[in-house]
């Protein structure tokens, strides 16, 4: 039985025609010719989030980006003049990687006056221009002014740092259109104690999205995360959201949000009920301006039972806004057509006091236990999905923003290979 | 090493770890044994330590303090293996890791 209404369409995906209701099949998480298809078509025409400006606070402040799945590195800095500038991290000399410690792989970050490359000792300011050439009189007529780096679109909504390879990529405010709209207000920029994960995953990006953009799973496979009568009860339950919304390319999903606090303190473990932490973060709110009226775009639904909103910025960055007031990101950064570098960040309002910072800890520490779940579980369905044993997979309507995901992935690729045509 | 108030968990000094990645460590190279007898020494002490280090400006903890402080990390971390799982690592989770590679610095 329903608890919560659904559209008058009868169910969340029915209304969206486009998106059908009969099985999807994933034969997009295995083939290594449509992750080709995928890289070139998504991942080199799209906005990706890199990261915060909190990353880069100053003057000289820098750090690099690997993007195995476009083939390249980049190097974002803030300027003198205060601008973030991202670029593409290659010496115009000979081609060295320029921005890199002991292993050129790694992501590096830091703070400098200008970049000089190893091999040669080319030298660039933080605006990317030329501004020294070992033996210059040895080149022939070399103009300083036509080899500065390689410049990358780099634009900021909200705080977040987003970077896109088609130079004739529309602006990046409307790539984002309504969804990102509505959260614009929000104080992401209040909220700027970190926690930074990384895991590299053995599956295709898209699983993991798929594993995050439903909760369906939850009170199945994070059973024994509950109490035990708490976890009955939520398994007979199950999961349906509060609302569900669609802005191609983008999506969200909203939820209930029962253990923050608990109803009945009995339903949460003995360490949570002395720190007022969980899952769905510390209870009490922190305080800070922006919290008391949320953005339109938050709640949509209106709930009093609300609990956090998660949203799927395409192709590759999850924002999870939780109603007691903190945030997460998660990236899912490909590497292979079966592998990916995971990133999530937790993201708090500074903890005044040490009873705050335990209750960041515990919600930090909660999180991962989680994710190893998740994680783990996924490099079992790639497993199985290679085996073409089956391929066509039913999707319930919690199911819809992975319906969603497949649709709109599969919609780039053939609308990029049709272009070619 | 910890305040006087909270010497009793003395004998837990080993739990004092100035990272996740190490308190997490220390955790799966625990046994059941171990982990149980340090969440018994610590947990009916973490109320009292919260009130205790609040007395306090968090960024400016005397090393005792400090130490109070981590050791209560480690408690949130062991409290998932003895309070949940009733072994060391997250069950289902296999070779799947995830490493913490920025936490806030106390």
């Amino acid at each position: 039985m329903p608890h919560f209404a659904k559209p008058a369409a009868g169910s969340w995906t029915e209304q969206y025609p486009e998106l059908g209701t009969g099985p999807v099949n994933y034969e997009d998480s295995i083939d290594p010719a449509y992750y080709e298809a995928e890289r070139e078509a998504i991942f080199k025409r799209t906005w990706l989030n890199v990261g915060r400006v909190e990353l880069l606070p100053k003057t000289g402040s820098y750090f690099t980006k690997e993007l195995a799945v476009a083939d390249t590195s980049l190097i974002l800095v803030r300027g003198r003049d205060q601008q973030i500038r991202a670029f593409h991290n290659v010496c115009r000399h000979r081609g060295n990687k320029l921005v890199w410690n002991d292993y050129p792989g790694e992501e590096v970050k830091g703070t400098c006056r200008q970049f000089t490359c190893k091999y040669h000792a080319w030298r660039y300011d933080l605006a990317g221009d030329l501004t020294f050439v070992q033996q210059e009189e040895e080149f022939f007529g070399l103009d300083k002014g036509e080899y500065g780096l390689k410049s990358v679109r780099c634009e900021i909504w909200e705080g977040f740092v987003f970077v896109n390879l088609d130079p004739d990529a529309q602006p990046l405010a409307e790539y984002l259109g309504e969804m990102a709209k509505g959260l614009e207000g929000y104080p992401f920029h209040e909220m700027t104690e970190v926690f930074t994960y990384k895991a590299e995953v053995g599956s295709n990006w898209k699983l993991f999205i798929d594993a995050f953009a439903e909760f369906y799973h939850a009170p199945v496979l994070h059973l024994k995360q509950a109490v035990k009568g708490e976890a009955d009860k939520l398994f007979t339950i199950g999961f349906e959201a509060l609302h569900y919304e669609l802005h191609s390319p983008h999506s969200m999903i909203s939820s209930w949000g029962g253990m923050s606090p608990p109803k009945d303190l009995n339903m949460v473990k003995p360490v949570e009920r002395v720190l007022r932490s969980g899952l769905f973060g510390p209870w009490d709110r922190p305080d800070i301006a922006g919290l008391d009226t949320l953005p339109a775009g938050l709640n949509p639904a209106r709930h009093r039972a609300w609990g956090s909103d998660s949203f799927e910025f395409f192709p590759n960055m999850t924002l999870l806004v939780w109603a007691p007031g903190w945030y997460l990101t998660y990236h899912y950064w490909p590497t292979a057509v079966d592998k990916h570098v995971f990133e999530a960040n937790l993201y708090f309002a500074p903890a005044r006091t040490a009873r705050e910072r335990l209750a960041q800890e515990l919600a930090a520490v909660t999180f991962k236990e989680y994710a190893l779940q998740d994680g783990n579980t996924l490099e079992a369905t790639q497993t199985m999905l290679r085996s073409r044993a089956v391929m066509d997979f039913p999707l319930n309507d919690q199911e819809i923003l992975l319906r969603h995901l497949h649709k709109v992935v599969g919609d780039y690729v053939k609308e990029h290979a049709d272009a070619a045509d | 090493m910890l305040p006087t108030d909270f010497a009793a968990l003395e004998p837990y000094g080993d739990w004092i770890l100035e990272n996740e990645r190490d308190r997490y460590a220390k955790r799966l190279a625990s046994s059941m044994e171990e982990m149980q007898a340090f969440y018994d020494a610590a947990f009916p002490l973490l109320e009292k330590a919260a009130a205790h280090l609040d007395e306090f400006v968090l960024h400016e903890l005397p090393e005792a303090e400090r130490n109070l402080l981590l050791l209560m990390f480690s408690l949130v971390n062991v409290s998932f293996p003895v309070e949940v799982w009733k072994q060391p690592r997250v069950p289902d989770s296999g070779a799947a890791y995830l490493d913490l590679v920025v936490e806030p610095r106390v």
